[in-house]
């Protein structure tokens, strides 16, 4: 109960500072949306195509931005040396992993819920299969957010973190993309059966993430 | 003695070269000549899997405390390195068969697919070993990257199997254990094998020395430094 308690703790601080800087909010999302836009410049906003292509443009644009909120996730860990704060709080290093990816899990929802309003209108998409939708999106979110988190303090205190967390981070998730892509675009297909087998992918996926992350934190959190 | 593994690599590799060019028939279903990439698409493939094999099996012997030395943190990156420049030329040589064999240099083929994606989850293992940490932090964040990066690795060889892709399926180690080629085919494509693992082994010894020798340096070089510091302090003091 501690170890959830625990994780709680680290997801209300990095949420709390998110609500107070508003980097999230001002930045990231923001980033999102141009990136829509962007999509809709290079398909030179041919409406069938777009519409098509939504499921696909959706989460790689949703992966962009994991890369920012993870930058972020750290870079607050980085100021004033919070990093060996968190060390010595005495903290177990898979409740933290969990609070930190939990924190970067949030941030991803609430995006992704604007980008998604963003598509529907931009993209002349209409909604279906919501409940495949959800189920997909929760998983692959998880996944997202935990793999981020992991490869975010693997490169956490290096010199050249900002360009090698992209590296790192993007074909590790890989399946998520791929499988997140297949079932939004079975479930707006209005065929939500075929999106089941790739949902499963993702959850598989979510569930090797968050145990990794859980196991290997606490090693990599010591003596950075 | 490194002479002498270096010797019969080249003498197995030239061998090879001569089976695989001039002993072997063509195949019509495989691009006439062009199936004789075969005898260096396989072998390269096969060092890509063995090359990120030793880096796993390394990095799990540096993680495991009663083990640990940094010998293994430098094996498993020689090895990676290896690893990555084997697994270009095997995307490289099957692009180049692909051509003939199937009419395009790439096809979204999950074996491909995966092929391409081990590629880069090595090239950030590889970017990760250079970011200048201590020999301690970097051993213990390359060994774990490393073994988050080898669960691509089988993904990628069952993929033929898992999904109904235009890579064929294995040749040798198919459902069946059914070897499906023959006579001078199948020798060739044994000794290919063999010198190529040879050619690997030589390499990562190469890279794992230089690798040693680099690490020796830097301490070497500090050690020259103290002396230095230390003789002026005392070719100051002497004359007082």
């Amino acid at each position: 109960m501690t170890f959830l308690r625990d994780a709680l703790l680290v997801a209300g601080k990095d949420l709390r500072i998110e609500r107070r800087s508003r980097v999230a909010l001002q930045q990231i999302v923001p980033f999102g949306g141009i990136v829509v836009m962007l999509f809709a410049f290079a398909l030179d906003s041919d409406r069938t195509l777009l519409r098509q292509a939504a499921p696909g443009l959706f989460w790689a644009a949703v992966l962009l931005a994991v890369l920012l909120a993870v930058g972020r996730s750290f870079s607050i860990e980085e100021a004033n040396r919070a990093r060996d704060g968190l060390r010595l709080s005495g903290l177990d290093g898979g409740s933290i992993f969990l609070g930190k990816a939990a924190a970067v899990a949030v941030e991803l929802f609430l995006l992704e819920v604007i980008v998604g309003a963003a598509v529907v209108v931009l993209y002349d998409v209409s909604i279906r299969g919501v409940v495949v939708l959800l189920c997909a999106a929760v998983a692959a979110t998880l996944g997202l957010a935990a793999t981020g988190t992991v490869y975010g303090v693997l490169a956490g205190g290096l010199r050249a973190r900002e360009t090698l967390v992209p590296l790192l981070v993007l074909p590790a998730v890989m399946p998520v993309m791929l499988g997140a892509t297949r079932s939004f675009q079975a479930a707006l297909d209005g065929t939500p059966g075929d999106a089941w087998p790739w949902v499963q992918l993702l959850i598989a996926f979510a569930v090797l993430a968050v145990t990794a992350g859980t196991v290997a934190f606490g090693p990599l959190l010591e003596e950075a | 003695m490194k002479r002498l593994f270096l010797a019969t690599t080249v003498v197995a590799l030239g061998v090879t070269a001569v089976f695989a060019l001039w002993v072997t028939p063509p195949r019509a279903e495989q691009g006439f000549d062009a199936v004789r990439l075969l005898y260096l698409h396989v072998p390269t493939a096969w060092i890509a899997y063995l090359a990120f094999g030793i880096t796993a099996l390394a990095s799990l012997l540096w993680l495991v405390p009663r083990t640990r030395d940094t010998a293994w943190d430098l094996l498993a990156g020689a090895s990676a390195e290896v690893g990555v420049v084997f697994t270009a030329l095997t995307l490289l040589l099957g692009s180049l068969w692909g051509r003939p064999a199937w009419g395009t240099w790439w096809e979204w083929d999950a074996r491909l697919t995966t092929t391409a994606i081990l590629f880069f989850l090595y090239l950030g293992y590889l970017a990760l070993r250079r970011t200048g940490a201590t020999s301690d932090e970097r051993g213990k964040r390359s060994a774990i990257a490393a073994l988050i990066a080898f669960a691509d690795v089988p993904v990628n060889y069952l993929s033929v199997t898992w999904w109904q892709t235009l890579h064929q399926q294995g040749t040798v180690f198919n459902k069946n254990l059914n070897v499906q080629i023959d006579g001078s085919m199948a020798f060739t494509l044994i000794l290919a094998v063999v010198a190529f693992t040879l050619l690997y082994g030589y390499l990562v010894l190469e890279r794992f020395q230089l690798a040693q020798l680099e690490e020796g340096r830097e301490a070497r070089e500090l050690e020259l430094a103290i002396a230095e510091r230390l003789r002026t302090e005392h070719s100051e003091v002497v004359p007082a």
